[in-house]
Formats: structure tokens, C-alpha cells, sequence
């Protein structure tokens, strides 16, 4: 069964299954939109959190280090209430969309992403500041500097908040729906196809899935290992 | 460095700062001034505030109370800092070299400053090679020895060619033969830069062969400034003295040289020294008080196996605590620490006429400029 799944799978991706496709590539782009999003604010954020002395940081800290652990069905819940059509934020009509779905990966990604910034940026030496500094850095160029040195670090949070999201299926059922040519993704779908007793096409999604993951894990990897080794 | 003759205000002028950790202050100097092309060290023990006192210096960090001032103009807000730190070098006792190339490293001090790209390559191929890490530019700066890279953060620091260039403790954590030769070819670069320089050290070797003047920090407060033989040889107080104190200091040129043993005149007297120093080289020896014997003068031959034994006359006679400190005039003075007892059964008083005699392995040969 798990062989004719693994023929059914690279069949439909050898044909280009339109279905196929649409599912990947929602998963691809909202997952990856979430994954952005927080990385744009969870940088610097985590940076902050690492770098940075100030009152209230350590409550904050384990805000990031809860969050890290995150159950996306509570998420899901959440962000459904707040999405709900007569929820507080129920006139954007979000709900059951990508958008939604983008909102509550967010949440998801968010404090793992912060998390490893915190803590890629609290393993440099604190006299590097100094140092950097002393050279005539400005605070900006200071924290581009900091940030670079952590480079290695930094991307495992890429690799880190991306998988979280892509693998997540509990918020993007709530929060999506699993709308088909809409919603669906691939864990949804996976779901889906479980339930209806499709294996076969159950396992096709799944391989899918993993090589997708597979492949963004291993570009991300090359560049990690590259600038390590240059 | 545009006028040094004609700038008479002094180049750093520290005024009233204090820094207090958890109430209790670790630094307070009402007073401190750098004068151009100086090499200021700052001694001290652990813990006594060097490091808090070249950060409020270089402004890395913001001093409770005080200002700092260099020519004349105090550095007052974040832009004045800015400015201030694009002016200066600072060298840690961490070489603190970025994830980067050497070459990138070396030159990051004057992309942060907006140099010329010409300028950049010039200069950083100019300090790489000064420092002996020409063939290492292309290397990944985490791949390079200790040594090496401690040259890398000082040609990032000289390519700067800083107003002022600040040290802390730079070769405290390298082994003893790569500091040595790392100390030679820095001391040469001082001498032919002469940039004015402020470096904190708890070697009171290398205070005495680079400085101009020493200040003693004790406890966060300036205990003495002054030229490293003022410092050295006649203590401000007891704090001073037993930090600084552990030997005589004397002053001489090697005349002969045989298989390790030096022959030093010193003064009109010549002493053995065991050292690898060639003749003709400004040296001074360190030789611990402990390590002198006084001797009476004896109507028998007395055979000893110490190669020097210098005639002198008791100058003056201190007890400190169970033991007595001994100045021997030998035409330059020599200080003993002998016991009390021994003191007084030999009578020990001003004008006795001794032997002062000490092994040549006692004495320790550094090279002088």
C-alpha cells in the first residue's frame, strides 16, 4: 500500500496533477507568507530580546520561550474567535481564507523564530558589541554586524519556523477550512483523503510533503554549510 | 595627530567620573589627564576598575557623573560619541575577530569609517604585512592561532591610525613565546608611530617597558601617577608598593655575552646575569628582593656558589612586619629583605659595611629601546 501511494505520488507528480499542484503550491505560499512575516518581526524582536537589557525582559522571554511550544489547535481556536463573523475582527471577513490561515501560521512561527534569534544572538560574546563599536559602528550597523555573526544560528530559525508551519495542520483546518481549490493544503488534505480512507493518495500528498520540506531544508542547509565553510 | 607641538590642551581630560555597580563604587577619579604621544599605562589588581576606567575613557561606556574630554572638546551626547569612537582604536585582551575573513576583518574599522576603497587597500596591505599576517588575508579569521589572531586585531586596530589607540590587557592571554615576540613588534611599532596610547595592564613588565607613565589603580581610585622609575621604585603608599614591589630594578648595558650568561655593567659594577641578551643592549634586570643575601665582610675567603657578590655600605634599615627591608648602596642601591633576627645578630645599621650577593638565575633580563 505505502509503495502504490509512493507510484501514485511521483505519478502525479510526473503528470502534473493540476490538483496536485494547486494544493503545493497553497501550502508553499502561505506557509512561506507566514514564515516571512515573522521572520520580519520575530528578528528583530528576538534581537532585542537578546541583545538588549531592559525591564520586563525576562517576562517577555518566557512569553517567546511559551509561545515556542505553541499547540496550533489552540491557535486555531483563538484566531477563529477573533476571525468568527461576529467575532471582534469578523468584518475583515477573513475567515476561511489564506489569509487567515497566513495569520494563524504567524502566530505559530512567530515565537520559534524570536526564540532562535534570542538565542543566536545571546551566545556572541558581549564585548563584540564594544568592539564593533570601537570601530565606529553606528547602533544600526552594530546590529546588521551582530546579526550577521550569527548567521549560522539565524538560519536554523528560518529552517525552524518554516517547518513548524508547513507540518501544521490543527490551525489551518480551523482557521482555513480546508476548502477545496481555496483552502486546501497539503496536511489538510492529507487529512482529508485519511479520513475518506484514500490511502493511497493519503501517502501520495505526504511523500509531497516531505520532499518539499526536504528540498527548502536543504537549500537553506547549502547556504548554512556554505558560509560556515567559506 | 594634526598639531601635536601647537595643542597644548591635553589630548584625553578626564574629569570627576564615577561608576557605581549595585551601590557600591568601582570607580572614582576626580581627575586623569593623557597627554599627547604618551604611552599611558594603567596597572592595577583584579577587580581595581582598569577595564570600567578605559571604557568610560573611550566612552564604550556612559560614566555615572563626569565628563571626558579629548582636546579640550567634552563628549557629551550619542552623535559626539559616534564621532569620537570613528576616531580612536580600541584592542582587547579577547581578539574578538568577526566570523569573516582576516582581510575583512582588518578592514572593517574603515569600511564603518567611510575610507576609499583605495585607501582601504592600501592601508590594511600596509598593516598586514607590518604585523607579519600578509600571507594570511585570505584565511577565515576563526581557522587562525591565538597569535595570529591577536596580530589580526592589531593591524584592525592600527590601519585606523587612531587618534588614540587603547589596550586592555592584549597579550594577558597568550602563551609566554608568542607574547614575547608579539610584545617586540608592538613596542616597535609604538616607537615608530609614537600614536598616543592608553593601555591597561596588570604586567608590571610591560608598564615598565612601554610606558611613559604609570597610574596604580587601586580600589577604583588613582593611587599614583607617575614615570614607571618613580612608580616602580619609590611606592606612593603600602597598597602601592606591595602591588607593584617585588624586586630592585636596575638599569644597564650587556658588555659580554657567554653561553647565557651576560655580563651587565651596571652603574660602575658589573653583574652576571643569566640571559641570552647580545652585547651592547639597553636592558634592565629585575632581581627580587628576596633573592639578595647580605653578607658580613669575613677575614676568611668565603666560597659561595652565587655569581655576584657586590661591596656596599647599609644605606637605610625598615622593618615591614617579621622582616627587614635592606638598601645596600653598591653604588647603585640594592634592597634586600632579610629577617629580623638576621637583622639584628648581624647589627645590621646605616654605614655597616656588607656584601650583597644574589645568583645570576635570580635576575630576570628585559630588553630596553
Amino acid at each position: 500500500m505505502i509503495f502504490e501511494g509512493i507510484k501514485q505520488a511521483f505519478w502525479l507528480l510526473v503528470h502534473g496533477d493540476p490538483q496536485i499542484i494547486k494544493i503545493a503550491s497553497l501550502s508553499l505560499l502561505v506557509s512561506g507568507a507566514a514564515t516571512l512575516l515573522s521572520l520580519l518581526v520575530g528578528i528583530p524582536a528576538g534581537s532585542a530580546l537578546g541583545l538588549v537589557r531592559f525591564p520586563g525582559r525576562k517576562f517577555l522571554v518566557s512569553l517567546v520561550n511559551t509561545g515556542m511550544g505553541l499547540p496550533p489547535v489552540v491557535v486555531g481556536l483563538v484566531v477563529s474567535i477573533f476571525l468568527w463573523r461576529n467575532g471582534p475582527l469578523g468584518i475583515l471577513h477573513l475567515l476561511y481564507t489564506p489569509s487567515a490561515m497566513v495569520i494563524a501560521q504567524f502566530i505559530i512561527s512567530f515565537p520559534i523564530v524570536a526564540g532562535f534569534t534570542m538565542a543566536a544572538t545571546q551566545q556572541l560574546d558581549p564585548k563584540l558589541s564594544l568592539q564593533i563599536l570601537s570601530l565606529g559602528a553606528s547602533r544600526v550597523q552594530l546590529v546588521w554586524l551582530l546579526l550577521k555573526e550569527a548567521r549560522l544560528p539565524l538560519l536554523a530559525a528560518i529552517m525552524a519556523g518554516f517547518g513548524a508551519v508547513i507540518s501544521e495542520v490543527g490551525a489551518s483546518m480551523m482557521v482555513g477550512g480546508n476548502i477545496f481549490g481555496q483552502t486546501r493544503v497539503l496536511t489538510t488534505a492529507i487529512v482529508g483523503e485519511n479520513s475518506k480512507g484514500d490511502f493511497s493518495y493519503a501517502i501520495a500528498l505526504s511523500v509531497i510533503l516531505l520532499a518539499l520540506v526536504f528540498l527548502v531544508n536543504f537549500v537553506l542547509t547549502l547556504v548554512q554549510q556554505r558560509s560556515k565553510s567559506r | 595627530m594634526s598639531h601635536p607641538q601647537t595643542d597644548l590642551r591635553p589630548m584625553i581630560e578626564a574629569k570627576d567620573l564615577s561608576v557605581s555597580y549595585g551601590g557600591q563604587k568601582v570607580l572614582d577619579v576626580p581627575s586623569l589627564e593623557v597627554h599627547h604621544n604618551e604611552v599611558f599605562v594603567i596597572i592595577g589588581p583584579n577587580g581595581s576598575g582598569k577595564t570600567t576606567l578605559l571604557l568610560c575613557l573611550t566612552r564604550l561606556t556612559s560614566p555615572q557623573t563626569g565628563t571626558v574630554s579629548y582636546r579640550g572638546v567634552p563628549v557629551l551626547d550619542n552623535k559626539a560619541v559616534l564621532q569620537l569612537h570613528r576616531k580612536l582604536a580600541v584592542v582587547f585582551q579577547e581578539s574578538l575577530l568577526l566570523n569573516t575573513s582576516v582581510w575583512d576583518n582588518v578592514t572593517l574599522g574603515l569600511r564603518l569609517r567611510n575610507f576609499s576603497r583605495d585607501e582601504v587597500k592600501a592601508r590594511a596591505r600596509k598593516w598586514l604585512e607590518r604585523f607579519g599576517i600578509a600571507s594570511l588575508a585570505r584565511r577565515q579569521a576563526r581557522t587562525l592561532s591565538s597569535g595570529e589572531a591577536k596580530r589580526a586585531s592589531l593591524a584592525r586596530a592600527f590601519v585606523l591610525q587612531p587618534e588614540v589607540l587603547f589596550l586592555d590587557e592584549p597579550f594577558t592571554a597568550l602563551d609566554s613565546p608568542t607574547r614575547q615576540a608579539l610584545l617586540e613588534d608592538f613596542e616597535s611599532v609604538l616607537n615608530e608611530t609614537r600614536i598616543t596610547t592608553v593601555m591597561v595592564t596588570h604586567d608590571r613588565n610591560e608598564a615598565l617597558v612601554l610606558a611613559d607613565r604609570v597610574t596604580v589603580l587601586m580600589n577604583g581610585r588613582i593611587a599614583q601617577i607617575g614615570t614607571p622609575a618613580e612608580v616602580f621604585s619609590s611606592p606612593a603608599d603600602e597598597k602601592v608598593a606591595s602591588f607593584v614591589e617585588a624586586g630592585n630594578i636596575l638599569r644597564g648595558v650587556v658588555t659580554a655575552q657567554d653561553k647565557g650568561l651576560a655580563t651587565i655593567q651596571v652603574g660602575s659594577q658589573s653583574i652576571d646575569a643569566s640571559s641570552e641578551v647580545v652585547p651592547g643592549t639597553d636592558v634592565i634586570v629585575l632581581l627580587p628582593y628576596d633573592d639578595v643575601t647580605i653578607m658580613l665582610p669575613s677575614p676568611e675567603k668565603v666560597c659561595s656558589s652565587a655569581r655576584n657578590c657586590l661591596t656596599g655600605e647599609v644605606l637605610k634599615v625598615f622593618p615591614i612586619g617579621s622582616q627587614v627591608r635592606v638598601t645596600v648602596d653598591c653604588g647603585f642601591p640594592i634592597v634586600a629583605l632579610v629577617t629580623r633576627r638576621s637583622a639584628e645578630e648581624m647589627g645590621l645599621t646605616k654605614g655597616t659595611q656588607v656584601y650583597a650577593s644574589f645568583k645570576a638565575v635570580s635576575t630576570r633580563v628585559i630588553k630596553r629601546h
